[in-house]
Order: structure tokens, then sequence, then C-alpha cells
């Protein structure tokens, strides 16, 4: 088992590698960070865009380029942008707010997720079934914009109802806030509350569209009714055995709903303007930057991966078959 | 949304029909032809069958309301700057004066075709890579599937986004092409599993031994096979490829102005969401109504076409894919 997971762990590190690399080459390929620069009004003399080439080395090959940042970032810096600001500065915090965005969604995904699963399976057929079943669906249909932005409407109606502000949906923080420590720790919250529902909607939706189906996969099973037979209780056969079986699957689509979360995490960073990577990345896009991209791309890549990693390691928790 | 793979090979794929496509085996009698059973399962699930003539009704809107509706999509009415919607304007109007109705009938056309042509070109790809994998193993197994996992590492929003300014003002076409480009990865997978049960059955090891090459053996013997799995997977495609690609578009990396989409509809009404609804309203209902009624129909094909799935949602257990996490790309 260890074997494996070691295996599995060298062959993601070098499937990282290969993704920043190609994501470097197509944005070195593509983007064309003088534009901005040529294109201004009056513009630049001749050598300041030379000595921005020069300074971006985009003269040099693409593969020499991607060796001199991958071989810095190694070291724990990641290069500069095309405004010359140094992005190692700005990733830390940005790392912070996503992972902060991700974390709670994953959480609160996979909690109300299996909770609402396991009691859409129990209660099969019966209103709540319907209603949340037919909301997930909706849900799924939904891109996450378009929730965010309908969450947005609905606080906006919310604070006008109760006449002061209750939801904040711009920004992490209210700036330039002055008060107390636990009323900047209501501040945060208040602004925490849309983007976390904005992403924990669609996974809460997904983990429940499959654990109430693995859930009833083991209902109708022949260990549960063992289990019942030799006297446990109900409850305790359904969530002693039951859940535990049911949640196997689960493992697996951890890795999978990863991916959903972070493409979620752009469009949600972006509308509630919170400034973490996938706020990044968009602006590393329009920016033309590549170093922006590179660096939000080994993130996600890395994110993907130790997520791909964990789902295995949960696969081999819950089910004892994998251990040998 | 799950296609439970193991499950689904048992005994089917010797089971002719206008579907499977009869492979070189002997026909047992069957009172009934597969298509008929197929069509009348569907027809019992009324969620699916709803969801058929909601799609229909939206393509038959979007292409021919152009006809007969008052203003079209780039005309600007300059007499009516973001009315709220009324009799001239059936979903009011912009910030310039153009007309919402029309707007969001242009941009559902273009979502809609998008979408089912990024489903069918990617299920091409798919398929080919898929059973290319699974019918000759080996190296070229090892390599396809590492280039799917490559593929898988990165979300395909961010690797579309990166290529963005590479074909802005180039045709739309081009965006469909780069969005099948990275939508076709974990249908292989599932392709790739089922191929490598196929090989291993007599009709398949009997095309072999009389000489068949074997890319003739994939065609005639091994994907339609499959076709169940495919279609149910080209249908729920659709879904994800309007979602993937009104994503893009709301960034500004897909469909580029002056031609519109839903998801150019919804980022321009989205800044003016809190004061003026009614531009993105429109838009976005439609968009949720018409993934949904793809899922629906996605849904009811499946229950229709493989008996032994377990209805809606089934269990990714045991597959050796979680198949049904289509997550959306974008």
């Amino acid at each position: 088992m260890t074997g494996f997971l070691a295996r599995r762990f060298l062959n993601y590190v070098v499937l990282c590698l290969v993704a920043t690399f190609m994501a470097f080459s197509l944005a070195s390929l593509t983007f064309d960070p003088l534009d901005k620069l040529q294109g201004r009004n009056p513009a630049p003399p001749a050598e300041v865009i030379e000595a921005k080439r020069a300074e971006l080395r985009l003269d040099d090959p693409i593969p020499a380029r991607f060796v001199a940042w991958a071989g810095d970032a190694v070291q724990g810096d990641f290069g500069r942008t095309v405004t010359n600001q140094s992005i190692t500065d700005q990733l830390w915090r940005r790392v912070g707010v996503s992972l902060r965005l991700f974390l709670l969604g994953t959480t609160l995904g996979i909690t109300v997720g299996v909770i609402l699963g396991v009691a859409g399976a129990i209660r099969q057929y019966k209103a709540s079934d319907y209603f949340v079943t037919l909301s997930s669906f909706v849900i799924l249909s939904a891109p996450v914009f378009l929730i965010g932005t309908l969450l947005k409407v609905g606080a906006l109606q919310l604070n006008q109802g109760a006449e002061t502000p209750l939801l904040y949906f711009t920004g992490e923080f209210t700036p330039g806030f002055q008060g107390s420590w636990s009323a900047a720790l209501l501040d945060r919250l208040q602004h925490l509350v849309l983007p976390t529902l904005a992403i924990a909607l669609g996974q809460i939706a997904l983990y429940s569209r499959y654990q109430r189906s693995a859930m009833l996969d083991v209902l109708g099973s022949d260990f549960l009714r063992t289990a019942q037979a030799k006297g446990l209780t109900r409850r305790k056969a359904l969530f002693k055995h039951g859940l535990r079986t049911a949640l196997i699957p689960m493992a697996t689509l951890f890795a999978f709903g990863f991916g959903l979360l972070i493409t979620g995490g752009v469009f949600t960073e972006r509308i509630f303007a919170w400034y973490g990577m996938g706020d990044w990345f968009i602006y590393g896009v329009e920016q033309q930057d590549t170093n922006i991209v590179a660096t939000v791309t080994l993130f996600v890549a890395v994110l993907v991966l130790v997520s791909g990693w964990l789902s295995d390691v949960l696969y081999a928790a819950l089910d004892p078959r994998v251990r040998i | 949304m799950s296609v439970s793979v193991t499950r689904s090979t048992d005994g089917r794929p010797d089971g002719p029909g206008p579907a499977a496509g009869p492979p070189v085996d002997i026909e047992p009698p069957t009172p009934q032809t597969r298509g008929k059973l197929v069509l009348r399962r569907f027809l019992r699930n009324r969620l699916a069958v709803a969801g058929l003539a909601t799609i229909l009704l939206l393509y038959a809107m979007a292409f021919l309301s152009p006809l007969f509706a008052p203003w079209d999509y780039i005309e600007q009415d300059y007499t009516a700057f973001l009315q709220p919607p009324s009799l001239s304007h059936w979903f009011g109007t912009t910030q310039i004066g153009g007309d919402v109705f029309a707007q969001t009938m242009r941009g559902l056309q273009k979502s809609l075709t998008i979408g089912l042509l990024v489903a069918l070109i990617s299920m091409v790809v798919a398929a080919t890579v898929g059973a290319t994998a699974g019918y000759f193993g080996g190296w070229v197994d090892r390599c396809l599937m590492w280039v799917v996992d490559l593929l898988l590492v990165l979300p395909s929003l961010l690797v579309i986004a990166i290529l963005s300014p590479a074909f802005r003002g180039d045709s739309w076409l081009l965006f469909v092409v780069l969005l099948a480009a990275f939508a076709w990865m974990i249908t292989a997978r599932i392709v790739r599993g089922m191929t490598l049960t196929l090989r291993e059955r007599e009709f398949v090891k009997a095309a072999r031994f009389m000489g068949v090459p074997s890319w003739k053996i994939i065609a005639r013997h091994i994907v339609p096979n499959m076709a169940s799995i495919l279609i149910i997977d080209t249908t729920i495609s659709v879904g994800l490829a309007i979602l993937a690609e009104t994503g893009l578009s709301f960034f500004g990396f897909g469909v580029q102005a002056p031609d519109v989409s839903l998801g150019t509809l919804i980022a321009d009404g989205t800044r003016s969401a809190l004061t003026f609804p009614w531009l993105f309203l429109f838009a976005g209902g439609l968009l949720v109504l018409a993934v949904l009624a793809v899922n629906f129909v996605g849904d009811g094909l499946r229950d229709a076409l493989d008996p032994n799935s377990l209805g809606r949602g089934s269990s990714p257990d045991e597959a050796e894919e979680p198949a049904g996490v289509r997550v959306p790309a974008a």
C-alpha cells in the first residue's frame, strides 16, 4: 500500500511539472506582453520596448525561459509580473484567500451533501427527497456565475428588508475597518457567507446525488439485513455498516469534485471581488502575463493532484479490501 | 449521471439491434426490435420526454423567432434605453437600446449550436482514443492514458483561457474545436474500460483470427457495441459544453462581440443585475432550462438504453472510473 501510494505520488509530481510546463509554453506562445506597451498613446520610444523585451527575455527560447523560471520557483521565487512587481509577495496572501474558500466549500459541500444524500435515501420518495433531488438537479444545471449573481440579488433584498447591511458581497473585509477583534471577525464572517454559499451549493448538489444512490444501493444489501438480524438497531446498522460502505465511492468522487471546486472558485472570486488565485489567473490572462499564469497553474495542478492522492488514501482508509 | 461500466457491458454487447449494430454472432429470436423497446422505455419516463420537448422547443424558438420578432439582435432602439419588458420589447432593452429578446434568442442559438457541436466532436475523439488505447493495450494504452491524465490535471477553463488571446477575432468554430479538445478525456476512459472487456469477446477474437485489420475491428465491432454509452454520454456532454461555453464567454474568452452567446449576455447583465434584472434573468433562466432539459433527456436515455443501470445517478462504485462524475468543465 505504501509503495503504491509512493508510486502514485511520484507520478503526480511528474504530471505537475509537465502540466506547468504546458501552461507556461502555451502562455508564452499566445501572449504578447508588449502589446499593452506598444498600444500606448503617445507610443513609447523603441528603446523602452526593447528594454522590456530584454527584461522579459522574450528572445530566449521558451524551454530556456521555463527552466529559468522553474529554477527560481523551486527556491520560492516565482518571478516578476509584466509590470515588474514581485509575484511571491502577493502569492501567499492569495493562496490563503483561495484555500479558505476551497476548504470551507469542500467541508460544507461534503458534510451537507452526505447528510442530505443519506436522508434522501432513507426517506426515499418522500416530499423532502423530491425537493432535494429537484433542487440539486437545478443547481447542477446552473453555472456558478449565475448562482453567485442571484445570491447577490438575494442579499440585497435581505439587506433592504433588514434596513442594515447583514451580508456583504464585495471583497473579503471592509477596507479600513476599525474596531475590536470580535467586530473584525464578524465583519469577515459577513463577507464570507455569500461566496462560500456560492461555491458550496454546487458541491452539496453533486455529493448529495451520489451519496443518495450509493446509500440506496447499500440499503438493499444483505449485510445490512444480517446486521439487523444479529440484533443491531436499524439506526446503528445504518450508520455503522451502511454509511461506511456507502461512503467508499464518495472517496473517488472527492477528487473529481475538486476540479469543479477550482473552476467554481475562479467565478466566485471574480464575482465577489476576492483577490485569490482564480481572480489572479483571469487578471494574468488579461494582462498577458506568463509568470502569473504559470504560478496559478502550478497551484491548481498541485491542488488537483493532492486531492487525487488524498482520495486514494481515503479510499484505502474506508475500504479494507484495498489494504494489503 | 453515472454509467457503471462493469455492469452495463454485461450481456449487452452481443444484443442485436439498430443501435448496437449487429456483430458477427447469430441473432437470438426477439419478439420486439431493440429500438422499439428503447423507445417505449424512454417514453415511459415523463421527465425525459418533457426534457426532449423543451429542447426541441428551445431550438425552434432560437432559430425561428428572428423571422417574426420585431427587432434584430444588432439593431438599436434610440427611443428606449434600459426599458423593462414591454409589448414592443418583450424582454426589455439594454443601455444602448438593444432588444434583449432578439439578443437572447441569438445567444440561445449560439450556445445550443456550440453545445451540440462540441459534444459530437468530443464523442468522436473519445471513442477513437479510448477504443485505440483499450484495443491495442501496452505502450499505446499507457501513452494515451498519460495524455488523458495530464489533460485532466489542468481544468479546461484555464487552458482555453490561456489560449484565448490567440484566437481572438477568429471564427467561433475554432472556439468549438478548442472546447471539444478538452472535453473528451473522461469519456475516453470509460470507452477504454469497455474496450478492455469487449476485446476478449468471441466475436472480436473471431474477426481478428479471420484477419480483419485492427482499425476495422475497432470501427465495426468495438465502437458500435458501445453505442448506448456513447449516446448517453454525448447527451450529457451537451449540457456540460453549454456550461463551459457560457463560462468562458462570461470572462470574454469565448464568443466575441458583436456576436453574443448566453454567457456574454449574462456577463453584461450581471454588471447591473441589482437594478436591471431583466438584462440577465431571461438569458440565465433559458440557460438553466436548456441544461436541465438536456440532463433529463440524458438520464432518460440511460434508463432506456441501459436496463442494468440503477437509474438516475447510479452509484459510481465498482466502475473503473466514476463515469457519472461529469463535472462541468467551466
